[in-house]
C-alpha cells in the first residue's frame, strides 16, 4: 500500500520530467499521424479547405482502386530491383575493401562517398548521364549497341526501362550507406576465425559462406530492412528523373509519387493523399515485422 | 584414436620475418624433431607467435626456408602442410554447433557426412565433449571451448600441431589440469607439437624441448633441464625459474670480468659475503622468500625453510652463492662462460 501511494505521489514529477520529449512527440509525430488517419476519410475542395468526412470506406475505395494497386505494384518492383542488387553490390565492395591492401583507404572513401550525396544531386547526375542526346552513357558506342533504347527514346522515357534506370540511380545513391554498414560488420568478425578456417583448408568462398555471412547476418538484416523501407519511400528519384512517367503507363508512379507527385492523379485531393499515405505506413510496418520474423531466426547475434 | 603421422620433423633455416622496420623474427634456425613437444618461450613481442604462424603458413617469411618433413613449404598453402592450429581465442564458429565446429576441417576437405560425424564423435570422445556436441560454443565454459578447439585440431589428424598460447584464457586451476591433458594428448597422438607460451611453468612442465626467444632471435634451445641447469645467457637464466635466478654484480662474488648467478635455492644468508638490504619478506607457507637489494640494479631472492627466524625489513645482511651451483656469464654479452 505504501509503495502504491508513493508511486502516485511520483506521478506529477514523472510527467514533469517526461514533459519536454512528450510535447515534441505529440506535436510532431502523434498529432500528425492521427490527423493523417482522420484526413484519410475526408474529402476537401481544391484549396484543401472545407473538408468533410465521407466515411472510413474511403480507405477501402483507395485499396480497391486501379491507381493504388498499380502504384503498389510499381513500388514492389522497385524494391525488388534495388534492395537485392544494392545489398549484393554493397557486400561485394565491402568484402573487396576489407582486404589489407595498399591504397584500400582511398577506395573505402570512394565507395562510401555516395552517402554524402543527396538524392537530388544523385538523380541529376544520372539524368545527365542518361540524357539521350548529350549524356555520356547514352553516347557510349558499345552500350548503345546493346541497348538501342538508350538513344531513342532514352532509358528514362521507355516504359520498359524507366523503372530500372531510376532503380540504378537509387542503388548508386544508397551504395555508400550499405558499404559503410557492411564494412563495420566485417570488421567485427575476428581475424583468427578466418585464419583458423584458412589453415583448415577453407578457400575464400567457403570462408565467406561459412564464416563471414553468418557472422554479419545481423548487419545484413538491418540493412535489408532499412533499404526496403527506403525503397518504399523513395520519391526524389521519380520526381526528378521521370515524373512518375513515362505516361500513359505510369511506369515509375510509386506509392509515394502517387501521394505527392506533381503529375499525380490525386494531387489536388488531400483526403485521398492522406489515405494512401496511411496505407503505405501500414504496409511498411507489416513488411518490417515480416522481415524481422522471417530472417530473425536465421540471424546469429554474438556468442 | 591413434594414428601414424607421416614424418613431421620441422626445420627452419635462417628464417626472418620483418614488418616494415620491425624484425619480428630475425634469422632463426631451429630443428624440431618428429614427435617433439617443442615450446617456443619468450616474453610478449619476442617473435614466438610470428615464428609459429610462419610454420603454419599464416605468415610468409621475409627470408629463409621452412621445411616440414622433407618438403620445403615456403610456397605451400597452409592446408597442404598437414598442420593444424589452435588459437589463444579458440576461434570457434559461434553460429555452429560443437559438432559442426569439430567437423568443419573435414567438411572443407569434402569428407562425406557419415565419416565426418564419426570422426567428430571420436575426437569429442577423446576430449570428453560427447555430452556437448549439440550445443553452441556460447553455451560452454572456457575450458570446454578450449577442448572444442583442440578437438577441431585433432579431427583431421595432422602431422603437426601449432598452438598459440592455448591455455592463457583459462583460470589457474584449469590451466594446471589442462597442461597434463595436453601432454597426455601428445603421447597419444604421436604428432609433433609446436607450442607458444610466455609462461615458463608451462614450458618446463609440458615440453621435451624449449626454445627461448628474445627480440626475434633464439637465445637457447634445449630440454627443460638443460635450460634450467645451464642457461645460455643472463636473459634465459632470469626468464626460467620462479623466482628468477639471482645475478650478482661483477666483482662482488668473483673476479670483475664476469657476473655470477645463483638460483634462490643456492643463495644463502650468511655472516659475510655480498652486502645487501632486506627489502621484503614473503611468507609462502612452506617456505619464506627474502627479497634483498644489493644495489640499484641488482636484487636477490633467498629461499629459506618456513619457521626459520628471518631478518626484518631494512636490516643489513650478507649473501653467498653456493660454490657448486654458480653460473658465470660474460659481463658485456651476458652469454654463459661456465
Amino acid at each position: 500500500m505504501a509503495v502504491k501511494t508513493r508511486r502516485l505521489r511520483d506521478i506529477p514529477l514523472a510527467f514533469t520530467m517526461l514533459g519536454p520529449s512528450l510535447l515534441v512527440l505529440l506535436t510532431f509525430v502523434l498529432y500528425p499521424l492521427g490527423k493523417a488517419v482522420w484526413l484519410g476519410q475526408q474529402t476537401c475542395n481544391v484549396q484543401g479547405k472545407n473538408c468533410k468526412s465521407v466515411g472510413w470506406g474511403q480507405y477501402t475505395t483507395v485499396v480497391k482502386s486501379d491507381q493504388f494497386q498499380h502504384a503498389l505494384w510499381v513500388t514492389v518492383k522497385f524494391a525488388l530491383i534495388t534492395v537485392p542488387i544494392g545489398l549484393a553490390l554493397g557486400v561485394g565492395l565491402a568484402v573487396l575493401a576489407d582486404k589489407q591492401l595498399r591504397g584500400m583507404r582511398f577506395f573505402r572513401t570512394i565507395f562510401s562517398s555516395t552517402i554524402a550525396t543527396s538524392v537530388a544531386v544523385a538523380s541529376l547526375m544520372w539524368l545527365f548521364l542518361l540524357q539521350p542526346s548529350v549524356g555520356v552513357l547514352a553516347n557510349l558506342g558499345w552500350l548503345r549497341d546493346i541497348f538501342p533504347v538508350i538513344k531513342e527514346p532514352g532509358l528514362l522515357k521507355d516504359p520498359g526501362t524507366a523503372l530500372w534506370s531510376v532503380g540504378i540511380s537509387s542503388i548508386w545513391a544508397n551504395l555508400g550507406f550499405t558499404f559503410i554498414l557492411v564494412t563495420a560488420g566485417l570488421q567485427s568478425v575476428p581475424k583468427e576465425m578466418h585464419e583458423s578456417a584458412y589453415v583448415d583448408g577453407a578457400g575464400g568462398w567457403m570462408r565467406f559462406t561459412n564464416i563471414t555471412l553468418p557472422l554479419i547476418s545481423p548487419t545484413l538484416l538491418f540493412t535489408t530492412v532499412v533499404l526496403t523501407s527506403r525503397a518504399f519511400q523513395a520519391y526524389g528519384e521519380m520526381d526528378l528523373l521521370t515524373n512518375g512517367g513515362p505516361v500513359p503507363q505510369d511506369s515509375t508512379t510509386t506509392v509515394t509519387y502517387l501521394i505527392y507527385g506533381s503529375s499525380s492523379i490525386i494531387k489536388n485531393n488531400d483526403g485521398l493523399q492522406a489515405a494512401v499515405a496511411v496505407l503505405l505506413f501500414l504496409i511498411l510496418l507489416a513488411l518490417s515485422a515480416l522481415q524481422f520474423r522471417g530472417f530473425g531466426k536465421r540471424v546469429h547475434y554474438g556468442s | 584414436m591413434q594414428y601414424d603421422s607421416s614424418v613431421a620433423s620441422i626445420r627452419l633455416v635462417g628464417v626472418s620475418k620483418h614488418f616494415g622496420d620491425v624484425k619480428a623474427v630475425d634469422n632463426v634456425s631451429l630443428d624440431i624433431a618428429d614427435r617433439d613437444f617443442m615450446i617456443l618461450l619468450g616474453p610478449s613481442g619476442c617473435g614466438k607467435s610470428t615464428l609459429l604462424r610462419t610454420i603454419a603458413g599464416l605468415e610468409d617469411p621475409t627470408a629463409g626456408e621452412v621445411w616440414i618433413g622433407d618438403c620445403m613449404v615456403n610456397d605451400v598453402e597452409p592446408k597442404d602442410r598437414d598442420v593444424s592450429m589452435v588459437f589463444q581465442s579458440y576461434a570457434l564458429y559461434p553460429h555452429k554447433s560443437v559438432q559442426a565446429n569439430i567437423e568443419f576441417p573435414l567438411k572443407v576437405r569434402g569428407v562425406n557426412k557419415a565419416e565426418r560425424a564419426e570422426a567428430a564423435k571420436q575426437a569429442a570422445e577423446v576430449l570428453g565433449l560427447t555430452p556437448y556436441l549439440e550445443r553452441r560454443p556460447g553455451a560452454l565454459s572456457g575450458g570446454q571451448r578450449q577442448r572444442v578447439a583442440l578437438a577441431r585440431a585433432i579431427v583431421r589428424q595432422p602431422a603437426v600441431f601449432c598452438m598459440d598460447e592455448p591455455l592463457s584464457n583459462l583460470d589457474a586451476k584449469l590451466r594446471a589440469e589442462t597442461r597434463a591433458e595436453l601432454v597426455a594428448l601428445h603421447d597419444r597422438l604421436n604428432a609433433t607439437f609446436v607450442y607458444v607460451t610466455h609462461d615458463q611453468v608451462e614450458a618446463m612442465t609440458m615440453g621435451n624441448r624449449i626454445a627461448v626467444m628474445r627480440d626475434g632471435i633464439i637465445e637457447q634451445v634445449g630440454s627443460p633441464k638443460e635450460v634450467y641447469d645451464k642457461p645460455a645467457s643472463v636473459f634465459v637464466a632470469q626468464f626460467i625459474g620462479t623466482p628468477p635466478m639471482n645475478i650478482f654484480p661483477a666483482g662482488s662474488v668473483e673476479a670483475a670480468d664476469h657476473v655470477v648467478g645463483a638460483r634462490p635455492e643456492h643463495t644463502h644468508l650468511t655472516s659475510s659475503g655480498v652486502a645487501a638490504t632486506v627489502a621484503l619478506v614473503e611468507h609462502l607457507g612452506h617456505e619464506i622468500q627474502v627479497v634483498c637489494t644489493i644495489d640499484a640494479e641488482h636484487r636477490a631472492i633467498v629461499r629459506i625453510p618456513a619457521g626459520t627466524e628471518v631478518p626484518g625489513n631494512g636490516s643489513s645482511v650478507f649473501l653467498t652463492a653456493d660454490e657448486n651451483h654458480r653460473h658465470r656469464f660474460n659481463v658485456k654479452t651476458g652469454l654463459r662462460i661456465s
